[in-house]
């Protein structure tokens, strides 16, 4: 058969060794009457070039967002990855390794992983970070549960501008793990500042009326937020602490190579989407969720991590350390269920910031930042567009058109080009959906060139 | 922190200790469009002064630095992996292939369905092949990984009794349980209870019945189980919670044992997940990406999570959301989307007749690794077993332990089985299907091998590995001041 390796005098002498006559035989474990009596109802299998045959005309199918001019945001971005991400990450002993539990025959992957974990310490500006977790939706959740057993608090505030499918993972966990999830409102795009100390404050009286303890164990913001905007972290993070509570930022690790990193303005816990680091869109994952926080709270951290130690003769070496928080050695005593990380993403970032470097990151969220601006200015400049928010933004935004949304992009979409997502389409339930009546967000990263943005404005314009 | 121990001669460098100031590997285009006024679109409190420090390295030694490190690994494509519960198999290329095919690879998760339909209707095919192997009604592709997916499914269940105007606060599992089982229970908020196992591996159905009331949830049960034996009193089991309103989980991590023969919804199973990345063979990657896809029994659907890849009346396929009982979403956008590409590749290229023999095959290269050792290392469960087993290095009189003969295998090449799980000081070994004769042959020597060293020479048992670029290393030390970055001037 297809992946095995032994021949019929093979199976033969491996049954006489075990001393049954038959495979069959060693299935007698298993009672008939649950046996299955028939072929499972799937095709037989395929040769090699039969199977690449039927997928390449499956991807054929699909109209792949390379080739368009993608303008396509909200958490999912088409930078460009250089060839030495693909050529070093996804070497065979990277790709085909586990787990590094044995730390002699895996100091490859342990040494890559501290230099994750240091690399997303400088972006983020935070003391310590993890080796991954799944995508940045859970890491949010997960650092929520850090701040429920740093706090002794159980009720999160989640500004509304957090992307959406974060807000439903969290109110999913929440039902769950048996935290409240409440909603910090936002004003022209961000959060409302001066609104937050009063919602702490309405909040600590209408569920402790009988203690002075605030009941809100961390408010969530992000920042650039989903639409785009960057949030006063500075005036935020502050207000925040005061009332107690950690302040959880989910970032783009890309802006800090612009923007002051969410550590540098005092943040707890740092998380966020990793994709812009080096791995392709493919739809919406594998991604890698990335956890930074301070020291503090290294042990409430879930997910594996690598420490940095020595060997028996005083050589420098990595292992996995701080075991005895994961769930295979404190069972129902764990604070997360996690296994895995997303080991061969978290390469793929690590090799990723490695090539750009301290420059490379700066002149990435520089062309970003400068073709967003040169976009959004452009478009803004069209009768009929206009941008929704006047708040600052790093590479996306959002656009308010007078005519159906809809129409705008799928007229975009013949000529060639994904020009952005509706936004009402995407969280119809939102509050926010009425005011977003026509609006679209819209990215651009450092692989748009001038020409395909000028593209865009004159597709707007004829939309 | 202490302090970071100092650059040796001998030792390895990192990243940090490379390159020059001003050094990039990075190579864009020059911006094309002029530049944005940064003072005016950004208040100054929120601008950086100076790029984070990231390494500075040119593009040569970051090439030999990754290759370098990709020699320091042991690796399905250059060791025999026997890593028991873990199923490291080969990882078939064409996998790599189809998945890094732009047509996957490059769509955006906010395409309109119309512009990835070819995706669409892979993941629907999917879906259902992934129902015909569990014998269940339906799954859901969405979960990130299997303990995802435990999670997953064990809000399912929740959602179900809540349904039925219940809240159960107790889930039991037995006490050879992988660990995420308890800790899943935990993370949902519910208190985990241990059933005893009786001495030849199965189950204690006593025991059972003792714990079951009706706040228990469900049973979390892995089949064949941890120590390598397909319990065959399943369907007593999934009778007594049955009667009871409790559901039966499957933790899918031994499927390799059983894909065509026997299926999970066949003898009792509410709801199960799979790990893609043990059974269908997409790459471990040094700890994941996985992916966690969950099937549940024709009462369960209703609460799956949304949004759900369906078959319109249309003959298109597109995403459902409207599923109002459902639990919602439990990750962002729809899931792991390019390791279900590659288990869909494995799971077509191999076809009914090919996954059945992929079990066949896991079984013997299992028993057959067991046949040829149990006169130096004792079976403490009686054969036959499934796709993995479980062997004591004992040795009377010497104090040789199981991390020494697991550290001494590294030395001839082959990486460790599992170690102390689901008993103390046992060795958890899984071959897989994907393994030559030879290769076993030779893993069977290597084993009697190291138990006539424990008799001739115990030294170099315990001090090995003697072929690694490091020796053991002080994990205690490492928990007890830990060091998990780099930083300037140590």
């Amino acid at each position: 058969m297809r992946y095995t390796q032994l021949t019929d005098e093979h199976v033969k002498d491996m049954l006489g060794a075990i001393g049954v006559r038959t495979i069959e035989d060693l299935f007698s474990t298993i009672p008939t009457g649950l046996r299955l009596k028939r072929d499972l109802a799937i095709p037989k299998g395929v040769s090699e070039p039969q199977m690449l045959a039927d997928a390449s005309a499956l991807a054929a199918r699909n109209a792949d967002g390379t080739k368009l001019a993608c303008f396509l945001g909200g958490g999912s971005y088409d930078h460009f990855i250089p060839g030495l991400v693909d050529a070093l990450a996804m070497q065979s002993e990277f790709l085909t390794a586990y787990t590094p539990y044995q730390a002699e025959a895996s100091q490859g992957t342990l040494q890559a992983f501290f230099e994750f974990q240091t690399m997303i310490c400088q972006l983020t500006g935070m003391e310590v970070a993890n080796a991954s977790l799944y995508e940045g939706a859970t890491a949010a959740a997960e650092a929520v549960i850090i701040a429920l057993n740093a706090t002794g608090r159980s009720r999160v505030l989640v500004a509304d501008n957090v992307h959406p499918d974060t807000r439903r993972v969290l109110t999913t966990y929440g039902e769950h793990r048996g935290f409240e999830v409440s909603t910090l409102p936002c004003k022209d795009g961000v959060v409302h500042e001066n609104g937050l100390p009063r919602l702490l404050s309405e909040l600590r009286t209408s569920v402790r009326a009988d203690s002075a303890v605030p009941d809100v164990a961390a408010v969530i913001v992000q920042s650039p937020n989903f639409y785009g905007c960057v949030e006063r972290l500075d005036r935020i993070i502050p207000l925040i602490q005061s009332a107690g509570a950690l302040a959880i930022v989910a970032t783009d690790p890309l802006a800090s190579g612009l923007l002051k990193s969410p550590g540098a303005l005092g943040a707890d816990i740092v998380v966020g989407e990793g994709q812009p680091l080096g791995v392709p869109m493919q739809y919406g994952g594998p991604y890698l969720g990335f956890m930074a926080t301070r020291e503090e709270h290294l042990r409430r951290m879930p997910g594996r991590l690598v420490g940095m130690t020595k060997d028996r003769e005083g050589r420098r070496g990595f292992c996995l350390t701080l075991q005895t928080r994961e769930q295979h050695i404190k069972r129902e005593r764990a604070t997360s269920n996690i296994c895995t990380n997303q080991g061969l993403l978290a390469m793929r970032a690590a090799v990723y910031m490695a090539t750009l470097g301290k420059r490379g990151v700066a002149e990435v969220a520089s062309q970003c930042f400068d073709k967003a601006h040169y976009a959004a200015e452009r478009i803004a400049s069209v009768p009929g567009f206009r941008l929704k928010f006047a708040a600052p933004f790093f590479k996306e935004f959002v656009v308010q058109c007078d005519k159906d949304v809809s129409k705008v992009l799928s007229a975009c979409r013949e000529k060639g080009m994904l020009a952005g997502t509706a936004l009402n389409r995407l969280d119809p339930q939102s509050p926010a959906a009425a005011d977003l009546k026509n609006c679209f967000l819209t990215a651009v990263t450092e692989k748009r060139t001038k020409d395909e943005i000028d593209a865009l404005v004159d597709a707007l314009r004829t939309a | 922190m202490n302090a970071i121990p100092k650059l040796q001669q001998s030792d390895f460098p990192l990243l940090f200790e490379l390159g020059a100031p001003g050094l990039s590997a990075l190579n864009l285009s020059p911006c094309d469009v002029p530049r944005a006024d940064r003072a005016k679109a950004m208040p100054r409190e929120l601008l950086a002064e100076a790029p984070p420090p990231l390494p500075e390295v040119g593009e040569l030694d970051l090439v030999r630095h990754y290759t370098r490190l990709a020699h320091r690994c042991f690796s399905i494509d250059e060791n025999f992996y026997p890593l028991g519960s873990c199923t490291m198999k080969y990882n078939p290329r064409i996998n790599e292939r189809v998945a890094a095919m732009p047509g996957f690879a490059g769509l955006h998760p906010h395409q309109d369905e119309s512009d990835v339909q070819g995706l669409l209707e892979l993941l629907y095919r999917l879906r259902c092949d992934l129902a015909e192997i569990s014998g269940l009604a339906e799954v859901t592709l969405q979960p990130a990984a299997g303990a995802h997916g435990e999670m997953t499914g064990l809000m399912i269940i929740n959602a179900y009794h809540r349904s039925r105007g219940q809240r159960r606060s107790k889930v039991l599992a037995p006490d050879s349980a992988h660990g995420t089982n308890p800790a899943t229970c935990a993370v949902c908020g519910q208190q985990a209870l241990t059933v005893k196992s009786r001495k030849d591996g199965r189950i204690d159905l006593d025991d059972l019945r003792t714990k079951m009331d009706d706040d228990v949830a469900a049973l979390m049960i892995t089949n064949p189980n941890t120590v390598g034996v397909f319990d065959a009193q399943i369907a007593d089991v999934a009778e007594i919670l049955h009667e009871k309103g409790a559901q039966l989980y499957l933790d899918g991590a031994n499927m390799n044992a059983i894909l065509g023969i026997t299926r999970p919804g066949d003898f009792g199973v509410d709801v199960m997940h799979f790990n893609t990345h043990k059974t269908f063979s997409t790459p471990h990657g040094g700890g994941g990406p996985g992916a966690g896809p969950v099937a549940v029994a024709e009462h369960l659907r209703p609460f799956l999570p949304v949004p759900q890849v369906v078959r319109r009346a249309d003959g298109s396929f597109g995403w459902d959301a409207d599923r109002p009982k459902s639990i919602g979403k439990v990750r962002s956008f729809f899931g792991q989307i390019g390791v279900l590409v590659r288990a869909y590749v494995y799971i077509r290229s191999n076809g009914c007749d090919g996954l059945r023999d992929i079990s066949e095959k896991a079984v013997l290269n299992a028993n057959y690794l067991a046949a040829k050792l149990r006169h130096r290392y004792r079976t403490p469960f009686p054969p036959p077993y499934a796709h993995e087993f479980i062997m004591m290095p004992e040795f009377p009189g010497s104090d040789v332990t199981d991390l020494d003969v697991a550290k001494r295998l590294i030395d001839h090449g082959i990486h460790p089985p599992t170690m102390s799980f689901p008993i103390a000081h046992c060795l958890m070994i899984e071959p897989s299907e994907t393994e030559s004769k030879a290769t076993l042959d030779r893993f069977v020597a290597a084993m009697l091998d190291i138990a006539d060293e424990v008799e001739r020479d115990p030294q170099i048992v315990r001090d090995a590995p003697h072929t690694m670029p490091v020796k053991r290393m002080d994990e205690v030390g490492a928990a007890r001041k830990p060091v998990v970055r780099w930083r300037a001037g140590g």
